[in-house]
């Protein structure tokens, strides 16, 4: 087990290497420079030339990416342009908001996501399947847009519940509470994916409920909420482990929408809005770090796969 | 009184809005320490009636439309699901055709076992393990000690058939259903698991009702056998009767049908054509597009069951060895 998380870890490192130059090199395809964006509509060519050398943005393409690379290796990720202040403290404020975000949207998913799933598996065709087939599809295909500024007319001006916009960090006056500002978004993010997850539990189990091990529970003479739980369940959770792992990995981009809608200080925000300065350190920096996170999620997954299937060996 | 008697079982299948029947009619008894014999091609009913009998048609297509099951003096038909649950597992069990899927993958054999303990008997975890050990001991898994901790993926389909076995036997049940338990096994393995089925019988007296489409494993196993048709018993007798006898131009068509282990031969007597589907409608005899008796009444009349002698019950007009 260990050997082969070593082995996974190394093959990261081609991974991230062609990662970050195609990064590198797409983001210098869009048009404009950070020079220009930050001096303005009035500066001078002189002024743009002159910050661009201070930035180090008159060098070839192929140093810049060499200069970023020896950095990187260093554990420096640059400065940002529009801070200036160093790319990781930049992605350190984010990433509170965004993993706390995440985190949340999957205590939701797996609280709503996985009793329905179970519920709509074991009564399927019944009514309570048929509601909920149809409300899964509902979340699934409504826009989180749309979904949040509902949220926020309903729980915040309506009702006022909850805050509708903004995330103070958890180390400011309020403390733990201040999660309150997530609940509204993270509801708005969970419910597509639960909605999935729904689903698959769903699929899952149903194809699982006609395996002959089921039979064989049920000669047993096993209750059947025992039968649905620890063996249809069970073995239905194998296929549905790689979509958790997925849908958590994919919540810190899938974030940007929400984010926006929310006026949270999150990742995906950072990287829209950093895009549109031309912050190009940043940019790099967070899908650097957006990949490392994929591809931990991804070998994370693989050993979850291993612990719930004995048939699976690592190699 | 017969340990399990069954009546007039007629079962159906929903295609549709019509009610196609797949049993009909069913009436067998097997008596304490009674091993019977259900004989037949592919869908003629075998593995429904089983299935009825043991409580599990939920998973399958068909349904029960009419008639009684007693077991042990109870009609199981009448009881509630609960009360039907705390014999399955226990005082009935049951074995399937295929061992290599019908294990849960992910749990340990020796797991499956406790589970199917501790389901019908209050005994601590510890007493639980221990069973499994006696139990896998009993139908003869090398170094059960270890094998106990195996996942189903490790063994081999006879080692899981053992497995399965051990599993039904969890709790001494009275009566053992054995589904086709050796049709997917190869032939040295099939003879092992059907002497450790005799053996285990002797052991502890249980009843066994042994399905299968081969009557060669049906003769060297069972007290009496029932051969069905297209949903029906076309024929039941003692086994010594049945070979002796046959009277039923199906069964002599099975008998026919069965490669010779002792000489080559050219040619299988096959039975000419195939069994009609559930929605074509046979008139007469069911059996009489692919007899070669066929005559007359047999094209518009469908015989009843006759006694041809004593305890011995044949479905036809024209039963072979009698005098018409």
């Amino acid at each position: 087990m260990l050997n082969y998380a070593l082995n996974r870890v190394l093959t990261l490192v081609p991974t991230l290497l062609a990662a970050s130059f195609l990064v590198f090199m797409f983001i210098h395809l869009i048009p404009g420079d950070p020079a220009s964006i930050l001096l303005g509509d009035t500066a001078t060519p002189e002024e743009v030339a002159e910050l661009s050398r201070e930035l180090g943005l008159d060098e070839p393409l192929w140093t810049q990416y060499a200069l970023w690379l020896g950095n990187v290796l260093q554990g420096d990720l640059g400065t940002s342009v529009f801070f200036r202040e160093p790319v990781l403290s930049v992605i350190a404020d984010g990433a509170e908001t965004s993993i706390l975000l995440a985190t949340m949207t999957m205590f939701w998913i797996v609280v709503f996501g996985v009793p329905i799933g179970i519920v709509s598996a074991v009564r399927h065709g019944s009514w309570v399947d048929q509601a909920t087939s149809g409300g899964a599809m509902l979340f699934a295909s409504v826009p989180t847009f749309w979904l949040g500024l509902y949220l926020i007319l309903i729980f915040s001006v309506w009702l006022g519940w909850f805050p509708s916009s903004g995330f103070p960090s958890l180390a400011d006056e309020g403390g733990v509470s201040n999660l309150r500002y997530l609940v509204l978004p993270s509801l708005t993010l969970a419910a597509p994916n639960a909605a999935l997850i729904i689903r698959l539990i769903r699929a899952s189990m149903l194809d699982v409920s006609r395996e002959d091990h089921v039979r064989t529970a049920r000669a047993k003479g096993l209750h059947p909420v025992r039968v649905a739980i620890k063996h249809i369940f069970r073995n239905a959770l194998i296929a549905v482990s790689a979509a958790f792992g997925f849908t958590f990995a994919a919540l810190v981009s899938e974030a940007v929408v929400t984010e926006t809608v929310f006026s949270l200080p999150g990742i995906g925000r950072l990287v829209v809005q950093s895009i549109l300065r031309r912050d190009y350190p940043v940019i790099q920096g967070v899908i650097l770090i957006i990949v490392v996170f994929y591809m931990t999620i991804n070998l994370l997954v693989d050993l979850a796969y291993a612990s719930l299937d004995p048939r699976v060996s690592l190699k | 009184m017969a340990l399990l008697d069954i009546r007039n079982l007629d079962l159906t299948i929903a295609r549709g809005s019509e009610l196609l029947p797949v049993v009909q009619g069913v009436s067998l008894a097997v008596e304490e320490n009674e091993t019977l014999g259900i004989v037949g091609e592919s869908g003629c009913g075998k593995s429904l009636t089983a299935l009825a009998v043991m409580g599990l048609l939920e998973g399958s297509a068909a349904r029960i439309a009419g008639g009684s099951i007693h077991f042990q003096g109870r009609n199981l038909l009448a009881l509630s699901p609960e009360e039907r649950r705390r014999v399955m597992g226990d005082q009935m069990a049951m074995i399937f055709q295929e061992p290599m899927t019908s294990l849960n993958p992910v749990y340990r054999v020796g797991d499956q076992i406790k589970e199917a303990v501790l389901q019908h008997r209050s005994m601590s975890g510890r007493q639980a393990h221990d069973r499994a050990l006696e139990l896998l001991e009993l139908v003869r898994i090398p170094d059960p000690a270890r094998r106990i901790d195996s996942f189903p993926h490790q063994m081999s389909g006879g080692q899981r058939q053992r497995v399965m076995i051990a599993m039904a036997l969890a709790c001494d049940p009275k009566l053992l259903i054995a589904d086709e338990p050796t049709t997917a096994l190869d032939v040295t393995v099939q003879k092992e698991v059907l002497e450790l089925v005799r053996s285990l019988q002797a052991r502890t007296g249980m009843s066994i009702v042994l399905i299968s489409h081969d009557l060669g494993v049906i003769s060297e196993t069972c007290d009496k056998v029932a051969v069905m048709y297209r949903g029906r018993i076309v024929e039941q007798a003692s086994t010594s009767t049945l070979f002796s006898n046959m009277s039923h131009p199906y069964t002599l068509g099975l008998l026919g049908s069965i490669p010779a282990t002792d000489h080559d031969v050219e040619w299988l007597d096959a039975i000419p054509g195939r069994v009609p589907t559930l929605d074509e409608a046979v008139p007469g005899c069911a059996f009489h597009p692919r007899c070669f008796a066929a005559r007359g009444s047999c094209r518009t009349a469908d015989p009843d069951a006759a006694a041809v002698s004593p305890a011995h019950i044949v479905r036809c007009h024209f039963p072979q060895g009698s005098s018409s």
